[in-house]
């Protein structure tokens, strides 16, 4: 499926090469990495559900996980002189020649969730999320959810040594900080995924007197927290009220868990980066506006009153 | 192989001028060697001397104790007992490496070299000239290639050892140990897988390391051989020393009984008597089969209580032959008929469902599954047989087991021994114990005596009798040609990958079977090359 | 020394076992509990059970596999394509019993791909078996089209989490394949076969054992393991993960055939062993989960137990013990009768 699209955007691509664009006001072309995860298929249904409110012609290319796709396609959009390009970067370096070319031509190019090591003047901005900022906004949840109880926090972080993993931590702590009554007892790797979240879960269960001792697990993405509940369910303790659950990413799976009353939170990294993107850009075209070299997005945090079955029949269409 | 061999001269028979006397300053002395594996005694007190320039041969039935005793002297094992003086100081290498720089070389006869290196590699490995500390790979091939040159090779140093046949690489091998150790060399069955040619190559470079003042201890199973070249011998029984002789003088049947400690049967007085085949049944029919560039057409038909021996030179279409009648390569055109039926042989599984069985010639690579212990080793077959589904229960895979190794006089102190710690003779048993538990019809052998010990060479060849006798049909490939004559009914030659002729019953001698061999390979190759090497098989054979 | 054979072979594993799990029981006071709650039992050594379900049903096909001299290197990648199948017909409205049926066929099938390659395109088995282990993950994220594929299916889910008399059912699952495959190896000639094509393939074929065959069915049957395993792994978090299902567990599973006492030259193998190989490898994981170090520690202190046990299992290990134990027996095995005096020197 994910192929036919591709290959759709590739056929509408070519036929736009092929002279035949349509009159809009802008033409923008997306450089997209490729569809290695729900939320990145979730972040291109979304660019181009955007480009379409906004009567944007979007030229879409699949990357494949290879930069020289991507350089190509850069090199493609420029020859046919589009207004702007939007880049997801699949690496940070080697990225200078192809966009001085961008520059040269006086196209801007937008960065969109992940930075790039070049100098900052070959783009216009970089929109992205903050992930210590997210790992913050979690942890002051938790705070204002606990008050003055003292509560034990269970941990689970990302891929050890990843940099959402090392980030994420930190806000968290941030967070936390100064308020002695909520610490964390036990933090070991569930590498992002649902398995060994479940795993490490049943782990800490057992070594924090089978769960009596945790009030709060807090895990570095929904996938690991979604396999955490199942351990919390099956130890015979009620996920959301006997261990509060908070975790980042907003995927549709945790708003189920939500619903049911067995996730408390959950902090949004949201796939609608190309919103604020072409905001930045519409107001840079029609006034020349210079935007701020990043642009965050916002972490919203999700929690049970926010009404998780509309949301998660939203999310369920943007092909996470 | 063949292009190589056919220029090479014949051998130069006896050298007699190497002959050194033996005085009192010898330049290895082994005295009093004693060794136990765990509470086995494997050699008691054993002598053992080697002069400069003499050529030393050690024989002995398998199990007697040479591998030990060399394997003492080159440092591969610590001795228990004794003590080892070289050139007039003890020596006790602790290990190869440290036998090697004392001046103790080794070549064995699975050539412990690295194939996947070339030939300059191997000859310099672990002390490769170096250049600025990097390996000057230009002077080592080039010194490789002088070394090389001493022995009378002249080959591609820098191909990889790989590419050249076993008799190369031993040649390899040993002007790496003579190059590195120089003073003593020791030979471990050097010419097991040799052919003719090729080991009258090798016994002219022992004769020229001779005359350079080295000491060569040289083991093998092949009495000629040991005439040849040998200027004394040592004989090991059980892990003492029986004898140490100088050749001259030796009689063979004095040394055949003093290795067995008994007097060998006269083998060659028995030959066969003759059959009337037109009265026994067709087993199999064999009708104009042929593989392209391995053998031409050939019609063979297979009665029961027959021994049909095959002869021929070392390519000569005989392995082929064998390979074509029981399936492992399938036949461009042709037919097979058993019992006036026409089959196809898909692969050995078919050939074995008619009651076929096969011993073939690389004992190793193709007969033993060496870490099956012997009874699993003689069921196999007949399980394979039988199918998975229908296992043969334990009780009686041991009574088969025991039946065979009774029956064969297999040496093996357990039925449950892996069969790679049993010598070659009693592994060769194994592998013919493992086709009669099939009780096949037809049985093919492919060298079944190489490699083996008198004492087993013996019996395999009463077994062939006896199995004749019982009505069983039989295809013996091999290259002692008194040994055919000793069973044999009948006898195909075979000439470049042809059948070119048959003796029949009356006809068989050793002699009469070599001028049908050289006759038909004056034919097919034209002469010259073809009469070195007849010449030579007439040689080795009548020695 | 008169432990049956079966035991004897399998000693120094149990042996690493007891103390791995002693280990544990020190670093985690609780850690030998064992409570009923909820319908099934419930505690550390349960888990140990339970999560190394995966890897024990991997190794099961793996010690056929490696006794044929070969490898599996894509049974992480058929358990991701076992789980994407089975989610992908049960939430499109099969019944259970055809989705299971279908899953495993499928794994079967996989297997069967593995073994043409070895068995009749002579293509060695690491590099056979990493076509599909490349291939397969990204089959099964065309399955699930690249998401978490979740279903809700009690029977599937099951298979992954339920307890039968209160153990786990992937526990069940594992130990039955296990002795199953014992029994169908050992009972019947299947097990001598396989050793002898693993030690010599050229040999058995000219002793008439179909070799092409046997190795399309330890191929297919490893297949069929790591397609259970799938299922386990999918229902275990009610989905089918293609990114991350089974990933790297091939390592796991060779690791456990070798702690298993195994040799990768092939030949003699024994199930069982793997299996406590499994157990010692899955106490490792669930003993540092326990303990609480920093995750960084995790893979290094791994890395450090299983190099301690496979240095004990070495031929140079075993040479000492050897050597050590018959000290006081030389005398005994001295007297015994010994027709071939000379065992060392015959080549």
């Amino acid at each position: 499926m994910k192929n036919l699209k591709t290959l759709a955007g590739a056929v509408a691509l070519s036929a736009l090469m092929a002279g035949s664009a349509a009159a809009a006001d802008m033409t923008v072309g997306f450089s997209q990495i490729g569809s290695e995860s729900g939320w990145r298929a979730a972040e291109t249904t979304l660019t181009k559900q955007q480009a379409e409110q906004r009567g944007i012609d979007l030229k879409f290319a699949d990357a494949q996980q290879k930069q020289e796709n991507q350089i190509k396609a850069i090199r493609s959009f420029i020859a046919q002189g589009v207004d702007a390009i939007l880049l997801a970067p699949v690496v940070a370096t080697g990225w200078d020649q192809v966009l001085e070319e961008a520059k040269d031509a006086e196209i801007p190019v937008v960065l969109l969730d992940r930075q790039v090591d070049s100098s900052d003047d070959l783009y216009l901005t970089a929109v992205g999320s903050d992930l210590e900022h997210e790992g913050e906004v979690a942890g002051d949840w938790l705070v204002k959810e606990v008050g003055d109880k003292d509560c034990n926090v269970v941990e689970l972080q990302g891929t050890t040594g990843s940099s959402p993993a090392i980030k994420r931590k930190a806000g968290f702590e941030k967070a936390i900080s100064g308020h002695d009554n909520v610490k964390i007892v036990r933090s070991q790797t569930g590498d992002f995924t649902r398995t060994k979240g479940k795993e490490v879960m049943e782990s800490f269960l057992k070594a924090e007197n089978g769960g009596q001792d945790i009030c709060a697990l807090y895990a570095h993405n929904d996938d690991m927290a979604v396999g955490a509940i199942q351990a919390i369910k099956e130890a015979g303790l009620k996920p959301g009220s006997d261990i509060l659950v908070v975790s980042i990413d907003a995927v549709p799976d945790i708003f189920l868990a939500m619903e049911n009353g067995e996730a408390n939170a959950t902090v949004e990294l949201t796939p609608n980066m190309a919103g604020p993107a072409f905001d930045a850009l519409e107001a840079y075209k029609s006034d020349g506006t210079e935007p701020p070299k990043f642009i965050q997005t916002e972490s919203k945090l999700y929690t049970q009153s926010d009404n998780p079955k509309a949301i998660y029949e939203e999310k369920k269409n943007q092909g996470y | 192989m063949r292009a190589e061999d056919g220029s090479l001269a014949p051998a130069a028979g006896r050298f007699v001028s190497g002959r050194v006397m033996i005085g009192s300053e010898m330049l290895l002395r082994a005295e009093g060697i004693s060794k136990q594996f765990l509470g086995v005694t494997a050699l008691s007190n054993v002598d053992f001397d080697l002069a400069a320039g003499e050529v030393h041969a050690l024989v002995g039935e398998n199990g007697a104790g040479k591998s030990t005793l060399i394997k003492i002297l080159t440092g591969a094992y610590r001795r228990d007992g004794g003590r080892i003086v070289l050139a007039g100081k003890p020596i006790d290498p602790s290990d190869v490496m440290d036998a090697q720089e004392l001046g103790i070389g080794t070549v064995y006869q699975e050539v412990n070299l690295l194939p996947n290196l070339t030939v300059a590699e191997n000859l310099f490995l672990g002390r490769e000239p170096k250049r600025f500390g990097l390996t000057n790979r230009s002077e080592a091939n080039r010194r490789s290639r002088e070394i090389l040159g001493q022995y009378g090779l002249d080959i591609d140093v820098t191909s990889l050892l790989a590419t050249y046949s076993v008799a190369v690489r031993q040649i390899v091998a040993i002007a790496r140990a003579v190059d590195l150790s120089g003073k003593v060399l020791i030979l471990d069955e050097p010419t097991a897988s040799l052919d003719a040619a090729e080991v009258s190559r090798l016994f002219s470079i022992l004769d020229g390391l001779k005359q350079r003042g080295l000491g060569i201890v040289f083991i093998t199973h092949f009495f000629d051989q040991v005439y040849r070249i040998a200027d004394r011998v040592t004989i090991l029984r059980n892990g003492h020393k029986v004898a140490t002789r100088p050749i001259e003088g030796l009689k063979r049947i004095e040394l055949v009984s003093l290795m067995l400690g008994r007097e060998l049967q006269e083998q060659e007085a028995h030959v066969a008597e003759p059959v009337d085949r037109s009265q026994k049944p067709v087993v199999a029919s064999f009708k104009a089969l042929s593989k392209n560039g391995q053998i031409a057409p050939f019609d063979l038909e297979m009665r029961a209580g027959e021994v049909v021996g095959v002869a021929g030179l070392l390519g000569s279409g005989r392995t082929e032959t064998a390979e074509l009648m029981f399936g492992i390569h399938q036949p461009d055109h042709g037919t097979i008929e058993v019992d006036g039926k026409p089959v196809t042989f898909a692969s050995p599984r078919d050939a074995i469902a008619h009651g076929f069985g096969f011993c073939p010639e690389d004992r190793k690579l193709d007969g033993i599954v060496e870490d099956l212990s012997v009874r699993e080793n003689i069921v196999l077959a007949l399980q394979a047989r039988r199918g998975w589904a229908k296992p043969l229960p334990r009780k009686e895979q041991e009574a088969i087991a025991d039946r065979y190794i009774e029956a064969l006089d297999i040496r093996t102190s357990d039925r449950e021994k892996p069969i790679k710690f049993l010598s070659g003779g009693n592994q060769q048993k194994v592998i013919l114990a493992r086709w009669l538990a099939t009780d096949p019809r037809l049985l093919i052998l492919d060298e079944p005596t190489r490699g083996i010990d008198v004492g087993a060479h013996a019996e395999i060849i009463r077994l062939i009798g006896e199995l004749r006798q019982r009505g069983m049909s039989l295809l013996v490939i091999s290259s002692e040609l008194e040994e055919i004559v000793a069973y044999a009914t009948r006898v195909r030659v075979l000439a470049d990958r042809r059948h070119t002729g048959e003796l029949p019953a009356g006809e068989i001698s050793a002699d009469a079977i070599m001028r049908a061999i050289a006759s038909a390979e004056d034919e097919t190759s034209g002469g010259g090359a073809g009469e070195g090497r007849a010449a030579e098989i007439l040689r080795e054979g009548t020695a | 020394m008169t432990l049956p054979t079966t035991i004897r072979r399998v000693l120094p594993q149990l042996v690493a076992l007891f103390v791995i799990l002693a280990l544990n029981t020190a670093i985690a006071p609780g850690f030998l509990d064992i409570a009923f709650a909820n319908g099934r039992f419930y505690g550390s050594l349960i888990d140990i059970l339970n999560r190394g379900a995966p890897v024990a049903l991997l190794a099961v096909g793996m010690t056929l596999v490696i006794a044929t001299k070969g490898i599996d290197l894509s049974v992480g990648a058929v358990m991701a394509i076992a789980g994407a199948v089975a989610a992908a017909l049960i939430t499109s409205d099969h019944s259970l019993a055809a989705t299971i049926l279908a899953t495993l066929g499928v794994g079967i099938v996989c297997g069967l791909w593995n073994g043409a390659l070895v068995a009749f395109l002579g293509i060695q088995p690491i590099i056979a078996t990493l076509i599909l282990m490349v291939a397969g993950r990204g089959i099964a994220q065309l399955i699930t089209e690249g998401v978490i594929l979740t279903f809700n299916d009690p029977g599937l889910v099951f298979v992954g989490t339920g307890a039968v008399f209160g153990i786990p059912f992937p526990v069940i699952l594992w130990v039955a394949i296990g002795i199953a495959a014992s029994v169908l190896f050992r009972t019947t000639a299947l097990g001598l076969l396989v050793e002898a094509i693993g030690i010599n393939r050229r040999a058995s074929s000219l002793a008439g054992i179909g070799t092409s065959a046997l190795l399309l069915a330890v191929y297919a049957a490893s297949g069929l393991c790591a397609a259970v395993a799938g299922i386990v792994a999918a229902g275990d978090i009610r989905g089918a993960d293609a990114n991350n299902a089974g990933l790297w567990l091939e390592l796991d599973a060779i690791l456990a055939v070798v702690v298993g006492g195994n040799s990768l030259m092939g030949g003699r193998f024994s199930i069982a062993g793997s299996l406590i190989g499994a157990m010692i490898i899955q106490s490792v994981n669930t003993g540092i989960l326990l303990a609480g170090f920093p995750p960084e520690f995790n893979l290094v202190i791994k890395a450090a137990i299983i190099v301690v046990i496979l240095v004990v299992q070495s031929p140079a290990s075993q040479t000492l013990f050897a050597f050590m134990k018959s000290r006081p027996r030389s005398e005994e095995d001295a007297a015994a009768p010994v027709r071939e005096p000379e065992k060392e020197a015959a080549r």
